[in-house]
């Protein structure tokens, strides 16, 4: 049973700030995930919460305790490295025995416990071995059996499976999961891949420059992004972004990116934009590859486009098109475009379309 | 392999210019050690085993007479030798131990960071550098009764470090311990901070106190280093000569490199002395070996 929160924190290196005014709160039993870049003040936040970072000023509360004036032993919080930390000259078994016993836990209870959690883990067999005698995959098994072996209030993890190669890593991603659902503890996760954070989260922070962008579900922050920065750094391929300007017709919307043709968009959105805008200033279309519709024939909406560019990816095409002097990129069924230089037909989705203030990158919330 | 470690000549260096090759300036550097090698330790260690075995005296022209094992016998029979050697491990363990403790401990002192770290490292380790027979004379001047400044400064009046006979193997410790914990410190330090930090965060998240986080993290992290320390300070210690033979001349500090000295040089008994030396150096030999294997033991780890 444990909750974290975080209130106003303030961190400083010199005069860098950071963190800046972060607050979140953590329920209990959440798999909470920081996303953002690196240096973007994620593992910072961790290691603050962990108390191996001091914050300068705001709350850091577990179960509404304050302790961000405690020592990170007197949290009892349980951290996963991305070097794993292991300590090279012990042995599986000492590693994952060393919180209990430096806690001074009798020897057979240390024992039963090391065994119980190495199950869980399928590291039985490795036991006696020594960290330098093991995969990559096996010894971020051990550092997450270190870690849950004390029960801790709360897990820490800081891009546990950053350094692994990517089979493991989505191997481990979904041990991870299954770990958590089976111990069901509170956990805050930190990378900077946005898959992973998908995969994994209850819910994603995303982070940028110390300031927290957006907090939401996976698909929420999928769906809605809350400004241009997440929009861009969540959804791969990346979501196009294009200045736009919105005309209005007789009974409908026109959007232009240039180049003089407009995609026709329902009239719903004049009035949308009225609303969200106080005043009047630049606008940036945001669309996701696969909001971009592609045809080979003519239809009633579709503009016709070049094929610019087209990669393969298997299990579906990402074409570039260009519409004007903008380069939109779609995404269709694999083989459906042909040849670069072809011509074909482009619709925007208005349904998967989200409009931005250039000015403040904040999404002006219009929805079709 | 080893040509992958070799660089090869510079065809447009001045040495290939004389029409030198690889292999000849390798020879130039590497002969002229060699030979000065061999005739200053190999020969003389060889040529010391046979004296061993025979009567020879260097200070009489009498032909050396081969006599066996007999210095051996004798020497190994001498109630007074072993009582050198109960000396000289007395010696050994004080010293080392207090090299080990005072120079581990300045290097923990030292391993964070603190302003003027590399000054302070710098000054720390002067000692070392010093000449062995100058340190016994200074120190001899520290240690006087009436006028050094150690009396002065403890408040000890008039007491005697080097003319009592239990304290002078002590005294002559103690200035061992002020000129070599610098080495230990280096060494440790050198260690310490090979020490990943991340471990010992690891060690405060798993709750680790000081004293376990030292004990089960630090301690056999840096023990490998601490060893090889260690086994150079043992070698030395047992060799020590000139720091107690210039401090004080005491029956209690008669290590067995002094004894040697006097047998050699001043008895004359050059044969006898030659074996006497050479239980010595199997006696190092044996003590470093058992280190050694310690020393893999804690490195398999």
């Amino acid at each position: 049973m444990t909750s974290i929160e975080l209130r106003d924190v303030q961190k400083f290196f010199g005069a860098v700030q950071v963190i800046k005014d972060m607050n979140l709160k953590i329920a209990d039993g959440e798999f909470i995930v920081l996303l953002g870049q690196s240096g973007c003040g994620k593992t910072t936040t961790l290691r603050a919460i962990a108390g191996l970072e001091t914050i300068d000023r705001g709350d850091i509360l577990i179960d509404g305790q304050p302790v961000q004036n405690l020592k990170c032993s007197d949290r009892d919080i349980a951290m996963v490295f991305q070097s794993f930390s292991l300590y090279p000259h012990m042995t599986v078994f000492e590693n994952i025995a060393f919180p209990l016993r430096a806690t001074r836990m009798s020897k057979a209870d240390t024992d039963n416990r090391v065994r119980e959690i190495a199950k869980v883990l399928r590291i039985n067999d490795l036991l006696d071995k020594r960290p330098s005698a093991l995969s990559g995959g096996d010894m971020q098994r051990v550092a997450i059996g270190r870690a849950l072996v004390r029960r801790p209030k709360a897990m820490l993890m800081d891009e546990p499976i950053g350094a692994l190669d990517a089979k493991l890593r989505e191997e481990m991603r979904a041990e991870i999961k299954r770990l958590h659902v089976k111990q069901g503890s509170t956990t805050i996760y930190v990378t900077h891949d946005q898959i992973e954070a998908m995969s994994l989260a209850d819910r994603i922070v995303i982070m940028h420059e110390g300031r927290l962008q957006q907090v939401g579900s996976p698909t929420e922050v999928y769906a809605r992004p809350s400004n241009l920065f997440v929009a861009q750094f969540v959804g791969s391929p990346v979501m196009n972004i294009a200045p736009a300007e919105v005309k209005s017709s007789k009974d409908s919307a026109e959007v232009g990116l240039g180049g003089g043709q407009n995609f026709g968009f329902p009239s719903a959105l004049i009035s949308q934009l009225d609303a969200a805008r106080s005043r009047s200033g630049q606008l940036a279309l945001g669309i996701r590859p696969e909001g971009v519709l592609v045809s080979r024939e003519e239809k009633k909406g579709y503009l016709p486009v070049e094929i610019h560019l087209i990669e393969p990816l298997g299990s579906y095409d990402i074409v570039d098109l260009k519409v004007g002097e903008q380069l939109l990129r779609a995404r269709t069924r694999s083989g459906y475009v042909e040849r670069t230089g072809d011509k074909v037909y482009a619709r925007i989705d208005p349904e998967q379309t989200h409009f931005f203030d250039t000015a403040s990158g904040n999404s002006l919330g219009v929805r079709l | 392999m080893a040509t992958a470690v070799m660089t090869s000549l510079d065809p447009k260096s001045r040495a290939a210019a004389r029409g030198m090759s690889d292999i000849a300036i390798r020879n130039l550097f590497i002969v002229p050690t060699i030979v000065f090698l061999i005739v200053f330790n190999v020969f003389p260690l060889i040529y010391s085993l046979g004296y061993s075995f025979t009567d020879f005296r260097a200070s009489t022209n009498s032909p050396a007479n081969f006599v066996g094992l007999q210095n051996y016998r004798a020497l190994l029979n001498d109630p007074f030798i072993w009582n050198n050697f109960a000396i000289t491990a007395k010696y050994v363990i004080v010293s080392v131990v207090g090299q080990v403790l005072v120079g581990f401990g300045t290097a923990m002192l030292l391993n964070r960071t603190i302003p003027f770290k590399g000054l302070l490292t710098t000054l720390l380790l002067l000692p070392m550098m010093l000449s062995m027979a100058v340190v016994g004379l200074f120190w001899k001047l520290l240690y006087d009764p009436s006028f050094g400044i150690i009396n002065y400064a403890l408040g000890l009046g008039t007491f005697e470090w080097l003319a009592n006979p239990r304290m002078a193997l002590y005294a002559v410790a103690i200035t061992d311990i002020w000129m070599w914990s610098p080495f230990v410190m280096l060494l440790s330090l050198a260690g310490l901070s090979a020490v990943p930090k991340h471990l010992y965060e690891a060690a405060a998240i798993d709750r680790a106190g000081p004293f376990y986080t030292f004990f089960r993290i630090t301690l056999p992290l840096v023990a490998p280093i601490l060893m090889i320390a260690i086994i150079f300070r043992t070698m030395e210690a047992f060799k020590t000569f000139d720091l107690a033979y210039v401090l004080t001349s005491q029956p209690t500090t008669e290590l067995i490199s002094i004894r040697l000295y006097k047998m050699a040089f001043q008895e004359w008994q050059t044969g006898m002395s030659c074996a006497f030396a050479y239980i010595v150096l199997l006696m190092v030999l044996a003590i470093t070996n058992i280190y050694v294997k310690y020393l893999n033991k804690v490195k398999e780890r």
